[in-house]
């Protein structure tokens, strides 16, 4: 698995409004991968999403999925190619089944085995009990089930989901996640937009951030991680408190009467503030961090850029 | 699977699908203009047609059906390509077919087929209506006849796509049909000969399209014809390649379709 499933060099997009929303940024993706690709509103990850499926028009740079050169051969490209979009893009008054199988003879599969394949992805998805309804009548999270099984249908080596469990619940999404997993799993290459960070953690082994049309990071979950200095943490007691406890190399505050917000640095032993808690009487019921990991690198990363 | 046999199902599965949804909704489609054909014969052909005579040596009801055959032919082939492509667009699903391997030629003669298939098939379905109101129509040119079905619903189904690449709302999809298409129609001679009229007029008729497209419709009909049949077929083809030419241009930079 040397092969680069994307790469991409040098890639500007500046609209004709003339908002600037790619800079020229160079990304590269290995083989069976599952890539975060994270960043603000507006930051361009669906200009560069849009320029690797051909919806959106690249000013200059190059694109290679599989090393096989958009600008050269397209077609074969695409065909390697499974884009889950953002915004729902099927006909809503068309049945579940037949947007699937017409999505698979624009690949160029036949009918039969388009049928056939339409009816091992959509039992696959749980949508196959559904397949003769008409898409309008689905449910937010069936419709998202519906995108990625179109998306799926011609067995794509690379995969892109433009923000996927946007608007699902949590247990579909992490029905979801678990699907995704497997499909990563048994070699197909995933990237993966979100503004769900803790699915990105979840989920990616490698992760780029971009903003301002500029990729400001690209490394892998692990190392991206390792680099958060500070950890915030929220302690439920067993009492309330009028003000917070005398706590030395702590930084701690009340976040309500019964629970403590305390940072804690890299360096730091959390025993120690938990005896230093204990020596002045408060007991600790439970323990769970302030907001997700990543979610305070990507802002900190976000804000210094 | 070689790459001509993968494009060939693509554009298959286009056609199908195109003609599938003006099926679909066929009460919308398809029994309109049968049913306002019906009225055009009934009002123009058995009440009013018997008062006006005969027209180039025909009964009047006999020398109207080519024109309005062709009449629902031109705004049915049109408005199958301009409302259908502006959907996808309008629906986004136009995704599905810009993210396929599909080559451009390939996206533009499914939906263009589409059309013509619509408009061939009201062709013949108003002509069926006629048969109830003028029994013994016999074709003079049946080859010539379907050759102009043919090069006039591909014809105008390219100029809908073209109007529908440009479209940015419902409106813009009826603009032309309402203020270009009908007038041009209609003046085009299907309910008169441009003989009947004065030097001035007639002169400025010949430089309406539809007066060929209708005429040499009717020539394929009932022998008949206004103009010179060579030289209407030479411009209709001529037009269709460069329509087509402008439909692949506007595709490939993505105009409309792409940002």
């Amino acid at each position: 698995m040397n092969q680069f499933a994307l790469e991409i060099t040098d890639l500007k997009k500046i609209y004709d409004s003339g908002v600037v929303a790619l800079k020229g940024i160079n990304l590269t993706v290995k083989e069976g991968d599952f890539f975060a690709l994270l960043g603000p509103n507006g930051a361009g990850k669906s200009s560069t999403i849009g320029i690797i499926a051909s919806l959106v028009t690249k000013s200059s740079g190059k694109v290679k999925i599989y090393n096989i050169d958009t600008d050269e051969n397209f077609p074969d490209a695409k065909r390697l190619l499974g884009v889950v979009s953002q915004e729902i893009n099927f006909n809503n008054f068309e049945k579940v089944i037949d947007i699937v199988t017409t999505q698979a003879g624009f690949y160029g599969i036949p009918l039969k085995e388009a049928l056939y394949k339409t009816e091992l992805i959509l039992k696959r998805l749980g949508l196959w009990d559904k397949r003769n309804e008409q898409a309008r009548t689905l449910s937010g999270g069936f419709k998202r089930r519906l995108m990625i099984a179109k998306a799926l249908i011609h067995e794509p080596k690379l995969l892109i989901l433009d923000e996927p469990t946007a608007g699902v619940d949590i247990e579909l999404r992490r029905e979801m996640w678990d699907f995704l997993k497997e499909i990563n799993a048994n070699g197909t290459t995933i990237i993966l937009t979100t503004h769900y960070l803790e699915e990105a953690e979840q989920l990616c082994k490698n992760i780029a951030i971009i903003d301002h049309g500029e990729l400001i990071e690209n490394t892998t979950m692990k190392n991206l991680l390792s680099r958060l200095d500070v950890q915030g943490f929220l302690l439920d007691m067993d009492k309330s408190l009028e003000s917070p406890p005398a706590i030395t190399n702590f930084k701690i505050a009340l976040e309500d009467p019964m629970t403590l917000n305390v940072e804690i640095k890299k360096d730091q032993s959390i025993n120690h503030l938990f005896d230093q808690l204990t020596q002045l009487g408060i007991k600790v019921l439970s323990m769970r961090n302030k907001s997700n990991r990543l979610e305070e690198m990507f802002i900190e990363m976000v804000n210094k850029n | 699977m070689s790459k001509n046999n993968e494009i060939f199902v693509s554009l298959t599965t286009l056609i199908r699908k195109e003609i599938k949804r003006y099926l679909r909704i066929w009460v919308q489609t398809l029994v309109p203009p049968a049913v306002t054909m019906s009225l055009y014969f009934v009002i123009f052909g058995s009440l009013i047609g018997p008062r006006i005579g005969t027209m180039d040596g025909l009964d009047y009801i006999q020398f109207m059906i080519p024109g309005l055959i062709m009449m629902s032919v031109i705004t049915n082939s049109y408005a199958n390509v301009v409302s259908s492509f502006y959907s996808v667009k309008f629906q986004k699903s136009i995704e599905e077919l810009l993210i396929s391997p599909m080559p451009n030629w390939a996206i533009l003669t499914g939906f263009v087929m589409g059309g013509v298939s619509r408009g061939i098939l009201i062709g013949c379905i108003v002509f069926c209506v006629s048969l109830f109101f003028y029994p013994t129509f016999d074709i003079a040119n049946p080859a010539l006849t379907i050759l102009v079905l043919i090069l006039t619903s591909i014809l105008f189904s390219l100029m809908g796509f073209i109007n529908a690449i440009f479209a940015d709302s419902f409106d813009d999809i009826s603009i032309i049909p309402t203020f270009v298409l009908t007038p041009l129609i209609y003046l085009g001679g299907v309910f008169y000969s441009i003989n009947i009229l004065p030097d001035i007029w007639r002169s400025i008729s010949m430089a309406n399209p539809m007066l060929y497209v209708v005429n040499t419709f009717r020539e394929g009909m009932l022998g008949v014809s206004d103009v010179s049949i060579p030289f209407a077929l030479s411009m209709i083809v001529l037009f269709i390649i460069i329509l087509a030419s402008a439909c692949l241009f506007l595709l490939h930079r993505g105009t409309g379709t792409r940002q």
